[in-house]
């Protein structure tokens, strides 16, 4: 028995356009108090009803997992107008009950001791309950997939396209004998393009399932050339069923389906691998100015990485509810803090160990071991959350194959910009001018009327910035929290001097190649062995060319 | 004066002396807790030494234990393993504590087992491990794999029909081992090992985009696919967020993870989540009083409102009270009657069920699968019916399936091969021959 057999076209049409403000209804409880008190005329039926509302509702939480599938019925079968927020409510685990009084009502708010109900038959507010009170009505996975199907089957009928286009989406794979039938009828509609495809493709995924030989040697047809995942699965079952004109056909399909999925997968890899590269690059810029151009090895580069991170939380802490501007805020405001620390690291430790590389690295490891424990003790031992906006999570949908993430995307974006921007201050200002004189030949930059000291502070200052932007960038793909930087240490150094020292350029080739080739190497040889790998092949390559991808060349390689 | 008030006088304070005597008399019982304070797994084992002084806390409240008062004994063994041993010498030989409660690792624990073995100590584990070991001073309070792994398998199988298998896992010897049991387990009922895909990252591991990747495509195959996470630590944050970008639900892929518990899911952020599942043997959410009461003293004693709780929480709660119930059983805190009286105890969990030392050192446990909410919890889907019994050794790894373990007489073994008929060498002894 299936929980659609009730729903027919011009009750759910209804159904779905009464039901949508009474969802917004328990979101807004106040201010939409106003809209029901006016709409009550119209509702007077619903009002009388309301005994039979909290009965479906009882019905509904008393259900067995067996009987949760006509539950579901009886609740869409009665047309109540109400009925997609309760559904709405019950697939958001909202729905509950009170253990003294029976009643069922919707959770609001479920953090804390109290929790915050209202009444699902006239979404008024009922203030806090102890939680120790209520009983919530269950969920499963196996329920909620059911429920998604109701729900796209309502929101199919919507004028929203790309509620449409979602619920759509949603059907695929989901399709049984009680909703091919409206599918059909629905086809016969003027429909957008992408929810007409996914429709047909829905309904031949059913068809190949339980249709007729001749049924199924056309959905077979439609399904050819689907890159939809679910569209695959069926074929592959459909190659393994009994009816060979079938199989062969089935497996026809599927050949001229991989080949163009052969295509995707190498996009989506080389995706990966510059994604990977860009935040190589990222965290590899700035030393490629502070160790590259003045030679400096400072360990806690990762640090200050880390401190660009932990400004972006800090920036979320500050604006709450606005995730996004703070992170663009915390664009400049990551630059400046890490700059600052740079600066007070060189002033502090490094400007005094000029020309005495092995106590640098050692001074500034300790320094990078003091910021780690400092944020441990100051901010927390925990990782901390920082928020995705909501622009850059999901991905950006080329074909049922092939989607690229949106936050990988925006980093990508990022690190050029940072490497553009890099590459312009080093070639086209004063400063960039400068700071290649004090590296070439410092004595005799120093004589020309250049404050050796001031570009030293600058310059470090400079690398240092860089990569507290490239905290805020890794902020938002990976943990947030005083290993951060030890994670990345290693991993700039390999870049750097894969790319060669003192060059932004071999920088930027390096870290790409380096994560792309990662990429490659992970499907296969699985993450672990991939990193090895890479790492031989790295010390492999500077055993042949010492000096990287692009050795410095000239008198300033020899000095 | 009189006389007479002189004698009053002179007895009461004759009185009072011998009551003080009788209370020198009276030494505290000691409980040593030995939870890493600091370095990685101070995140982790911080809660569980507040928990013991918590329990310590409430127990004196109470009375103690038959009128003797309890006293913390607390040492930091800085996520060091070596130092786990040295600290637990320190306890036993120096403190003199009476039992131990601590470790979290398995690394720690099998580097302190030859030290409470020789020197005759107690020590609670409250951690979910590998199994494959029974010690006779050592009793496990966490879940072995068939209270945790196996159910979970089970779960998805007969639940949610699954029939192709993701183990993924951080590279360490609980998820390999466990891997190990689920894939005999699996191949046992008949899945194909073209079904079961095993993948092993990194601690910390951060780019999930071709493991991810991966995962989608081996899930287009036209059979249910299911992911059994033993990831542990922060490697799980990037992980699920990954999920969540490249659009995997839990409807399409569900994930069941045995190391994602309400502390880990504090920082993230659980909507795109909602749904993947986690195995445990506890959850802060289920709806019993004695778990409310145990939540509210938690969230008073932290003092934050967000102080959430956790599985092994639970299990030194049992493993405390057991204590506690076997001391009052035995009359004494003497290791060896202890030890003896302590099987077959049974004390309340906070899940509404009772909890049983069983003869190997292993306990009852409900299984519970959750769901993860928005609010970072876990609603309850499915628990089994009774409580299932630990077993020390599992019967999917082809050297342990005739071994069993009994620590009452006449057989006081940890690792009897009923086939053969013999008694292995002790947990300790093995732990240091590995270590070797």
């Amino acid at each position: 028995m299936g929980i659609f057999r009730w729903l027919t076209p011009h009750c759910l049409n209804a159904l779905y356009l009464k039901s949508l403000y009474l969802k917004a209804l328990y979101l807004k409880p106040l201010g939409l108090a106003l809209l029901l008190v006016l709409s009550l005329p119209a509702h007077s039926q619903a009002e009388a009803d309301s005994d039979q509302g909290q009965a479906l509702l009882t019905n509904l939480a008393d259900a067995s997992p067996r009987e949760m599938d006509a539950a579901i019925e009886a609740i869409v079968d009665s047309g109540d107008p109400r009925a997609r927020s309760w559904l709405d409510a019950f697939g958001n685990n909202r729905l509950s009950r009170i253990e003294d009084t029976g009643q069922v009502v919707v959770v609001l708010r479920n953090v804390g001791r109290d929790w915050t109900i209202a009444d699902p038959l006239t979404g008024e507010n009922l203030g806090e309950i102890s939680r120790r009170e209520l009983d919530r009505v269950n969920i499963n996975n196996a329920i909620r997939g059911k429920l998604e199907g109701v729900l796209a089957m309502l929101d199919l009928y919507s004028d929203d396209p790309e509620v449409q286009e979602n619920a759509a989406e949603a059907m695929m794979g989901k399709v049984n004998d009680s909703v091919v039938n409206p599918l059909t009828k629905l086809l016969e509609r003027d429909l957008p393009g992408p929810v007409r495809n996914r429709i047909e493709e829905s309904v031949a995924i059913y068809q190949l399932q339980q249709g007729e030989p001749q049924a199924r040697l056309e959905a077979i047809d439609v399904l050819t050339g689907s890159l939809h995942s679910n569209a695959r699965a069926a074929l592959n079952n459909a190659v393994a069923g009994d009816d060979p004109a079938v199989a062969a056909r089935a497996k026809q399909a599927l050949v001229s389906i991989e080949q163009k999925l052969k295509m995707n997968r190498a996009a989506e890899t080389l995706y990966f691998g510059l994604s990977l590269g860009s935040v190589l690059v990222l965290a590899a810029i700035g030393l490629a100015i502070t160790f590259g151009v003045m030679g400096v090895i400072n360990m806690a580069h990762g640090e200050l990485i880390m401190l660009g991170a932990y400004t972006t939380w800090g920036m979320q802490q500050l604006l709450p509810g606005q995730p996004g501007l703070a992170l663009i805020l915390s664009i400049p405001a990551g630059f400046l803090v890490a700059a600052l620390a740079g600066i007070a690291i060189e002033r502090s430790v490094i400007q005094h160990l000029k020309g005495r590389p092995l106590e640098t690295l050692l001074a500034t490891f300790g320094v990078s071991l003091i910021l780690q424990q400092l944020v441990r003790t100051v901010i927390s031992p925990l990782n901390r959350s920082v928020t995705t906006p909501e622009w850059m999570s999901g991905s950006l949908v080329i074909n049922d194959a092939l989607s690229l993430t949106l936050n990988r995307m925006y980093v990508i974006g990022f690190a050029l910009v940072v490497f553009a921007g890099l590459m312009l201050i080093m070639r086209k200002t004063r400063l960039g001018l400068e700071v290649r004189a004090v590296t070439q030949n410092r004595a005799m930059a120093r004589s020309m009327g250049i404050r050796a000291t001031r570009v030293d502070i600058l310059t470090f200052g400079l690398g240092s910035g860089v990569a507290g932007l490239a905290g805020v960038a890794l902020s938002q793909i990976t943990n947030v929290g005083p290993n951060l930087g030890q994670n990345y240490i290693i991993d700039s150094f390999m870049v750097v001097v894969f790319g060669g020292v003192g060059n932004l350029w071999g920088t930027l080739l390096a870290g790409l190649s380096l994560g792309t080739i990662n990429q490659i190497l992970e499907p296969w040889a699985g993450s672990v062995l991939a990193k090895i790998m890479v790492l031989v092949l790295i010390i492999l390559f500077i055993q042949k060319r010492p000096k990287g991808l692009f050795p410095q060349k000239g008198r300033a390689a020899e000095g | 004066m009189s006389i007479k008030k002189h004698v009053k006088l002179g007895l009461s304070a004759l009185a009072l002396s011998v009551s003080f005597h009788a209370m020198a008399a009276e030494d505290p019982i000691k409980v040593g807790i030995l939870h890493s304070l600091s370095g990685t797994m101070a995140i982790s084992e911080t809660a569980l030494k507040d928990t013991m002084e918590m329990l310590i806390e409430q127990q004196n409240a109470k009375g103690g234990i038959d009128g003797r008062q309890l006293e913390a004994v607390v040492v930091d063994p800085a996520s060091n393993w070596p130092l786990f041993a040295e600290k637990a010498r320190e306890l036993l030989e120096k403190e003199k504590v009476d039992v131990i409660f601590g470790n979290w690792t398995s690394v720690s624990r099998k580097s302190v087992l030859p030290v409470v073995e020789e020197l005759n100590g107690l020590l609670f584990y409250p951690v979910q491990y590998e199994g494959e070991e029974s010690s006779e001073n050592v009793f496990y309070t966490g879940a072995a794999p068939n209270q945790q792994a196996i159910p979970a398998v089970d779960y998805l199988k007969n639940e949610l029909g699954v029939e192709r298998w993701v183990l993924a896992g951080t590279d360490y010897v609980y998820p390999r081992t466990t891997n190990k049991i689920l894939e005999t387990y699996l191949k046992d009922m008949g899945v194909a090992e073209a079904d079961i895909m095993i993948n092993y990252t990194p601690f910390g591991h951060s780019d999930w985009q071709s493991i991810v990747s991966d995962i989608k495509k081996f899930g287009s195959a036209g059979k249910k696919t299911a992911v059994v996470s033993t990831i542990n630590g922060d490697a799980n944050v990037p992980f699920y967020r990954e999920l969540g970008n490249q659009g995997i639900a839990s409807s399409d892929i569900p994930v069941v993870a045995f190391s994602v518990g309400e502390q880990e899911l504090a920082g993230i952020d659980t909507g795109p989540l909602v749904g993947h599942l986690a195995a445990w043997n506890y959850f802060m959410s289920v709806d019993n009083d004695a778990n409310y009461d145990f939540i509210d003293a938690w969230v008073e004693y932290k003092g934050d409102d967000k102080a959430v709780t956790n599985d092994p929480m639970e299990a030194h709660y049992i493993g405390f009270n057991m204590y506690v119930e076997a001391v009052k059983k035995a009359g004494t805190t003497d290791v060896d009657a202890v030890k003896d009286a302590i099987i077959g105890v049974a004390v309340p969990n906070l899940t509404g069920g009772y909890a049983t030392m069983m003869p190997n050192h292993h306990i009852t446990k409900p299984v519970l699968i959750g769901e993860i909410q928005d609010n970072g919890q876990f609603s309850v889907v499915w628990e089994t019916s009774s409580t299932v019994a630990g077993d020390a050794w599992s019967d999917f790894l082809p050297g342990s399936r005739d071994l069993i373990a009994d620590w009452r007489a006449p057989l006081k073994c940890g690792n009897f091969n009923v086939k053969a008929g013999t008694c292995g060498a002790s947990a300790g002894e093995q732990a240091l021959a590995d270590a070797d």
